[in-house]
């Protein structure tokens, strides 16, 4: 698969000069040649640099005037690194798949910068943005609703080479299908079924094989697997996990599950009210942890094991999210927090490795956006 | 992993099919691993539907009869012979001889007028659903997907028109015309009609567009014509269908009412509407020469109805 | 705390009625479904039974037939295309499947309560909460409306909804998930039930809420002294509440345990498989275990053990004979209480 980028010549021989109209067409060139070089393993291919969107709440019909803001994402930073997997978790309403959608280019960011290989996604367009969307592709939640139900399988796999017909010839097409149904591990001559002749973990293989189609470097998998049966799940992350070997993709990991995500992850961001909380490695996070609201997070995980249940201090929450329309001053999670002091109504804690652990050499020292900073193991038993 | 590892020769030629939008109900089931669509489904509930066989040959005798009203009599409908003929009563045992259904007041067939009269009826009625359809979907499908002022702005155009009270706007367009040919029949039906698709068409493809398949195709780059294209239109044509072939059999009723009214189709156009209209001046004396093309009218339109409910049904088993 | 009495796949006859027995008993359940494409075999000779006090977690995936025996005792299954050929369901004893359409409703809805997983398609999004709750007071006990608005009170501060009198006049969608899924709680104990169904109660909730709403379900059981029967797929959610066990697949109970032996020695390579098959909080593993293959398609459930073909252990006799769900062993012949196996090798799954 790895010789189809090669084929990138044919999309400068075809521009599409309608769509150019922010970009110069010079610079235009540019960007898509940074987009089609090659990054080097552990370099960071996605810099997400301070990412804020608003969702404006109006009121009015015909003269609609802004009342509001749902701040769903509200300055996020992080970097994504060649190869690996980033997990991203958090309650509902944190804002997490809004991230997705935003690298996916599937929403307008409000502010802030998402660097794909040094080039600002968020205001790319015409063929550089058709560029970054072929390395940059998607897999949806629910294997039941993100296949149409109208397509065939095998129209459906196929359909990214309509899109970006450079990326196969016209008469190659069916082979490549059935060539990815066979590395998803389905039968290639289900091609002419449709999508309800499916189990949901079929079907996720089949949006699995349609995210592959174009040969991306990144995967933005939001909850691939949370709508799966327990013993489905498992082969899913399996067959995720071989093809990230094999094609040499990043992963960017959206769940809620925190055991699925430690498992698949080499790093872990914890979300909370579109703010990141804390990200660090596996280890970091979930033996190390220091925020309180990803000790309450770990620590309210039903585990499937009564001795290790036990031994663990659960740390209950009061109360729900509070809305992202009108979230909480200061530290988000301070009408949560039993460590909430008047400073955390005032100061918006930063992302950064707590002054307390700065210099030190303890899987505690990551960052953190927290006053007070503590760590606390509640992964295991005591 | 594959359960089946049967060779799965499903659908002939379903794959070449579907790029045309609307198409994919052609799929021909054949053995075991069936490449089941929506309409295959539907199909297999309808042909055990006796509501639907029955309307649905009905259909297909009208279209027989009114592509080839030839076939069915010799006598011209418009022959006229006073002499012999005036107001005969029908020989109910003379089945598709001239005197089946007896003469009208000019001394013509009835039943070769009803024979030719059907080409009307099925001409109004398929040609004002089909540009009904078409304009309908097209202006529901733009305003549902854009949304926000496109939608407004064309919403309010479609409340506009169905504000005006359905009967009364098709008698002011008409009169307004001198001569009134089929096509003037059938575009002031459309000029009216075509909110009721819009309405149906904008409803499903919002609820369409936000389904995750169609973001995943924006999130591959396609463009909006061929999203519309692939994917919400394919989706939200069952609804469009079935609501299209119930309102049919309502515009051939709308084209007899009108040409009963003296303002939509006159003589000399063969049609039941025109007869319906004429045979009200001997109501009393000779009540034939009105009732039959009425009763033509009505099974025509219940035929219809009752073709697009056994669809709606197919399609949609959850209502039942 | 009374165990699975059948662990054989035959109701074993037993005098009901007395009130020392339990409350609610599944004799041998069979449910199918008449679709277009044939008979689907959602449930295949269920035994199971709660008894006051007692928490049973029905554990299966989709298609298991977990939900669908729920239906079944609460009388809400879609019939047709639903049927039940075969069995008994014995609330207090009595056959709630023989007896008369009045006698039934005096049961469900009163004796017997149930808790979807869905609490916003579950209540009316036009009526108030107060008015919702106050219904089954106005209805059920034809208390007046002012009255039943302090019950509705009463009862929304006992699911420990913050400031129940102001909010009893809101709206379910003004409520957050988790406040909703307690709403759901509070109209289920409204008429102070024997026994609880709760299917799949906190899945569509978030982890921290989750524990919130299982805490207050637990409690409330305990001070009701209920039945409880909590369906779900979530093998972390059982492992906190229940007492005992009963894991399903295809439409059969394929074992059963109280809870933390379940979890300690598995007797059955599905439930063996589901455990593995998870991965864990504390550590970072190798690749996880996969079970092989399809859950069953119920129109075509395999012959012999529904699980063989996804099964490591299966053997000529797997694929022939059904396995009858028998009592488990200790090595040396000793008893296991309530616990039960349905494999041809259930002794190599737990002692090998």
């Amino acid at each position: 698969m790895a010789e189809l980028k090669k084929t990138n010549e044919a999309v400068d021989a075809t521009p599409n000069v309608s769509e150019v109209e922010t970009v110069e067409a010079a610079t235009e060139e540019a960007a898509v040649q940074a987009i089609e070089a090659p990054v080097g393993r552990g370099e960071p291919i996605l810099q997400v640099r301070n990412l804020v969107k608003h969702f404006p709440l109006t009121q009015g019909i015909l003269f609609k005037k802004q009342v509001g803001a749902v701040k769903a994402v509200d300055g996020v930073s992080f970097d994504l690194y060649q190869g690996e997997t980033l997990g991203i978790v958090g309650e509902s309403g944190c804002g997490k798949s809004t991230v997705a959608k935003l690298l996916m280019t599937l929403e307008r960011a409000t502010a802030g910068e998402v660097f794909y290989k040094g080039q600002d996604i968020t205001r790319l367009s015409g063929r550089a943005l058709k560029a970054v969307r072929r390395n940059i592709q998607m897999v949806f939640q629910d294997p039941y609703t993100s296949l149409n139900p109208r397509m065939t399988v095998g129209d459906i796999i196929g359909e990214p080479f309509d899109i970006h017909p450079e990326v196969a010839p016209k008469g190659d097409r069916r082979r490549k299908v059935q060539e990815l149904l066979d590395v998803v591990g389905l039968n290639p001559e289900y091609i002419h079924r449709y999508p309800h002749q499916f189990s949901g973990g079929q079907r996720q293989r089949i949006g699995i094989a349609r995210g592959l189609a174009l040969n991306p470097e990144i995967i933005i998998c939001d909850e691939p697997v949370s709508a799966l049966d327990v013993s489905v799940q498992a082969q899913v992350i399996n067959l995720m996990e071989k093809l990230q070997d094999e094609f040499n993709l990043s992963y960017i990991f959206i769940a809620h599950d925190l055991s699925i995500v430690r498992h698949i992850s080499d790093r872990v961001g914890v979300m909370y009210l579109g703010k990141m909380a804390e990200i660090g490695t596996d280890v970091q996070i979930y033996d190390h942890p220091t925020h309180p609201y990803t000790q309450a997070l770990l620590s309210a995980v039903p585990v499937p094991d009564p001795q290790m249940r036990e031994g663990r201090e659960r740390i209950i929450l009061t109360g729900d999210v509070p809305s992202p329309a009108n979230p909480p001053s200061g530290c988000r999670f301070r009408t949560r927090c039993w460590k909430a002091e008047d400073k955390c109504a005032t100061e918006v804690p930063l992302l950064a490795v707590p002054e307390r652990f700065k210099g030190q050499d303890t899987p505690a020292a990551h960052e953190s956006a927290c006053h007070f900073a503590e760590e606390k193991d509640v992964v295991h038993a005591a | 992993m594959p359960e089946k590892t049967a060779a799965t020769t499903a659908s002939t030629g379903t794959e070449t099919v579907t790029t045309t939008a609307a198409a994919p109900d052609t799929v021909l089931v054949t053995k075991a691993p069936k490449a089941r669509s929506l309409w295959s489904d539907a199909w297999h509930d309808l042909r055990r539907n006796p509501l639907f066989l029955v309307s649905a040959g009905l259909i297909v005798l009208l279209l027989i009869v009114s592509a080839f009203p030839g076939l069915f009599t010799s006598a011209s409908p418009r022959d006229a012979d006073l002499a012999n003929h005036y107001l005969g009563q029908p020989n109910w045992s003379h089945f598709f001889q001239p005197d089946w259904f007896g003469y009208d007041g000019q001394g013509r067939s009835i039943y070769s007028r009803v024979v030719y009269g059907a080409r009307a009826s099925i001409i109004v009625g398929v040609g004002v659903t089909a540009l009904v359809t078409i304009l309908g979907t097209l202006v529901g499908m733009i305003a549902g997907y854009f949304g926000g002022w496109v939608d407004t702005i064309l919403s309010r155009i479609t409340d506009i028109f169905m504000g005006i009270p359905f009967l009364l706007g098709a008698l002011v367009v008409l009169t307004s015309f001198e001569k009134r040919a089929i096509w003037v029949v059938i575009l002031a039906l459309v000029f009216l009609g075509w909110t009721q698709i819009a309405r149906v068409a904008r409803g499903s493809v919002i609820t369409i567009k936000q389904a995750d398949y169609v973001v995943a195709a924006k999130a591959l780059g396609a463009s909006t014509t061929r999203i519309l294209t692939r994917h919400v239109l394919p989706n939200a044509v069952a609804p469009i269908i079935v609501v299209a072939t119930i309102a049919l059999g309502g515009y051939i009723a709308a084209e007899a009412t009108l040409s009963f009214l003296g303002v939509g189709l006159a003589e000399p156009t063969v049609s039941w509407g025109v007869d319906v209209s004429s045979g009200r001046e001997q109501l009393r004396n000779a009540p034939h020469v009105l009732i039959i093309p009425s009763v033509m009218v009505s099974i025509t339109v219940l035929s219809f109805l009752m073709f697009g409910d056994a669809v709606r049904n197919a399609l949609d088993p959850k209502l039942r | 705390m009374t165990i699975i009495e059948e662990t054989a796949g035959v109701p074993a006859p037993r005098a009901g009625g007395e009130a020392s027995g339990p409350l609610l008993e599944v004799r041998d359940l069979h449910v199918e479904f008449h679709t277009r494409d044939g008979v689907a075999k959602a449930v295949n000779g269920v035994n199971y039974s709660v008894a006051s006090g007692e928490t049973l977690a029905v554990l299966g995936e989709s298609g298991s037939g977990k939900s669908v025996t729920a239906q079944a005792i609460m009388g809400i299954l879609d019939m047709p295309p639903g049927k039940i050929p075969h069995g008994q369901i014995l609330f207090r004893g009595q056959d709630m499947l023989t007896m008369s359409n009045d006698e039934r409703r005096k049961i469900r809805g009163r004796k017997i309560a149930m808790i979807f997983q869905d609490a916003l398609s579950s209540l009316n999004p036009v009526l108030s909460v107060g008015y919702q709750l106050g219904e089954m007071f106005r209805v059920h006990q034809g208390l007046s409306k002012k009255e039943a608005k302090a019950k509705s009170i009463e009862l929304m501060d006992k699911v420990k909804i913050p400031a129940a009198k102001a909010r009893v006049g809101d709206y379910p969608h003004q409520f957050s998930g988790g406040m909703r899924q307690r709403i759901m709680i509070a109209m289920a104990l409204a008429l102070e039930p024997d026994l609880i169904i709760a299917d799949e109660p906190t899945t569509a909730l978030d982890v921290t809420v989750q524990a919130q709403v299982m805490d207050l379900l637990a409690e409330l059981q305990r001070e009701y002294n209920m039945g409880l029967i909590l369906i779900t797929h979530d093998l972390g959610v059982v492992a906190d509440v229940a007492d005992k066990i009963a894991v399903m697949y295809a439409g059969r109970i394929v074992e059963t345990a109280p809870v933390h032996e379940l979890y300690k020695r598995p007797a059955h390579p599905y439930t063996r498989g589901l455990l593995d098959s998870i991965p864990r909080l504390d550590q970072k593993g190798q690749e996880l275990y996969a079970i092989k293959g399809l859950p069953p398609n119920l129109l075509k459930i395999p012959t012999g053990c529904a699980f063989n073909p996804r099964c490591p252990k299966a053997d000529d006799i797997c694929r022939t004979e059904i396995p009858a769900l028998v009592p488990v062993t200790e090595q040396d012949g000793s008893e296991l209480p309530g616990r039960g196996s349905a494999c041809h090798f259930w002794k190599e799954t737990i002692h090998g």
